[in-house]
């Protein structure tokens, strides 16, 4: 690990005028830094920062500085929510891991992490090592020639097809941003991963109409039965009226260079009866504009399969 | 950096560079070697420590950023008295080498704690702790021996 200053802001205006890289959990940061991978030279420690507390008043509000076990066992926290948070990491990292920290976590590959490889995320203009390498954990949507690397939060593919926002506090003041347009696909610059400038902390996150939450899920497919990357996974809330789906949210993860929302496949879903059939045929607008590469085609039908099998259990019918 | 970490009930004073994580504190400084350095990673559990209470990865941790106690697998017995979780580990042979076990022990008291008791949840709240020897039927086995036995002391209370 490189050398470098750790400071302890008392206050927001203090932590967002220091051109500091933020530390909560550590989870990511810390791996990073001794890695190499990453070496910031002023580091502020955000923990005393006021960004705790659940509310459900006015839609659901989770300050950032909320640790995962503690927003998993809140019981205002949709399910979709929950059980992402639940099959993330381990007990340990949950602990650890702000939310915060979590949907800003590095969109990441082995190839990142390993200063020997090149990477155009880690080191901009030096190659992507997974494109012609080892690539059955990428993404198939929204890559580029520059990077193809996944998007590795769970909760954030959750939180995306909830249509939550993120409250951000910055040098120029507060906004807010919802999470749909927060996150960036690679293009020309893998570098730069989602909206935040320099100095600006995100400190809450808001699911402004819980309520489309009310029936929800989130399915992962893995190798592992626990403690592993999705190899795809499915957000979806449903709202299903006399047996004809009223309202649909879905996204999609361990597929995207971004936490995946298909507005196609919600739309298809609208005014179709619940059934099997009807969810299977709508699965299939996911895959549109997918670009498999050598070893990661197998993710294609897997999204298919996946979305069906959410949406069969927010509707009963999924007995396996 | 001056820090003061209260550790297994004790407040240890220590200079330390800001990149120090809390295992290389505890093992390198403070000469306290139960978390044990297996990946350095946070990918393996065996440093894993508890940090007010709950389970962390002291590998993942810089020692400068804690402010809350600290309890290590050597904070668990009371003089010769092993904790029961201990205790159960011994009784249901669940190490091999033993590399892992600080780190296994240290999740099965928080495991038992919460009273997770199913077989499933017990292999779920457990997966952050490998076991290269592969004794996860005898851990589990612990954990949920542990866990019983700690109910019926708390029904005879």
């Amino acid at each position: 690990m490189r050398p470098f200053e750790l400071t302890v802001p008392a206050t927001v205006d203090e932590a967002v005028a220091g051109g500091h890289t933020f530390l909560a959990g550590g989870t990511t940061l810390v791996d990073l830094m001794k890695l190499d991978v990453v070496a910031p030279q002023r580091v502020a420690d955000i923990t005393a920062l006021p960004f705790h507390g659940i509310s459900t008043e006015d839609g659901l509000r989770i300050g950032a500085l909320e640790r995962m076990s503690d927003v998993a066992a809140h019981p205002g926290v949709p399910a979709a929510v929950t059980r992402a948070l639940l099959l993330s990491a381990s007990q340990q990292l949950r602990n650890m891991a702000t939310i915060g920290g979590n949907l800003m976590q590095r969109t990441r590959c082995g190839y990142f992490r390993d200063i020997t490889m090149p990477c155009n995320k880690r080191r901009p203009g030096s190659g992507c090592a997974a494109l012609e390498g080892n690539n059955r954990m990428h993404a198939v949507l929204g890559t580029s020639r520059h990077c193809v690397a996944t998007h590795a939060s769970d909760l954030a593919v959750a939180l995306v097809a909830l249509d939550a926002e993120l409250r951000i506090t910055g040098p120029d003041g507060g906004r807010t941003v919802p999470l749909t347009d927060f996150y960036r696909t690679p293009g020309e610059r893998p570098d730069i991963e989602n909206d935040l400038g320099s100095g600006d902390l995100v400190t809450e996150i808001v699911i402004p109409y819980p309520e489309l939450a009310a029936n929800s899920t989130y399915v992962k497919i893995r190798d592992r039965q626990s403690y592993e990357f999705a190899l795809c996974s499915v957000a979806a809330a449903l709202d299903v009226r006399d047996g004809v789906v009223a309202e649909a949210r879905i996204a999609a993860g361990g597929v995207g260079t971004i936490p995946w929302r298909l507005p196609g496949v919600e739309a298809a879903l609208r005014g179709e009866p619940a059934t099997e059939a009807a969810f299977t045929a709508a699965a299939e607008i996911a895959t549109h504009g997918t670009t498999p590469l050598a070893h990661n085609g197998f993710k294609v039908p897997l999204l298919k399969r996946t979305l069906v099998r959410a949406l069969l259990e927010l509707t009963g019918g999924d007995e396996r | 950096m001056d820090i003061a970490l209260q550790i297994n009930g004790t407040t240890e004073h220590l200079d330390v560079s800001p990149g120090v994580t809390l295992l290389d504190a505890l093992r390198e400084r403070l000469g306290i070697t139960g978390p044990k350095k297996g990946c350095d990673r946070g990918q393996c559990g065996a440093c894993t420590v508890h940090i007010g209470g709950r389970t962390a990865l002291s590998c993942l941790t810089l020692a400068a950023t804690v402010r809350q106690p600290i309890t290590t697998v050597e904070g668990l017995s009371t003089h010769d008295q092993l904790h029961p979780v201990q205790r159960a580990f011994a009784d249901q042979d669940a190490l091999q080498c033993g590399f892992c076990t600080p780190g296994q022990i240290m999740s099965a008291v928080a495991a038992t704690a919460q009273g997770i008791d199913d077989p499933d949840e017990v292999r779920e709240f457990m997966s952050g702790n490998l076991c290269r020897c592969s004794a996860y039927p005898n851990i589990v086995a612990a954990v949920r021996s542990a866990g019983s036995e700690e109910r019926r002391t708390d029904a005879t209370v």
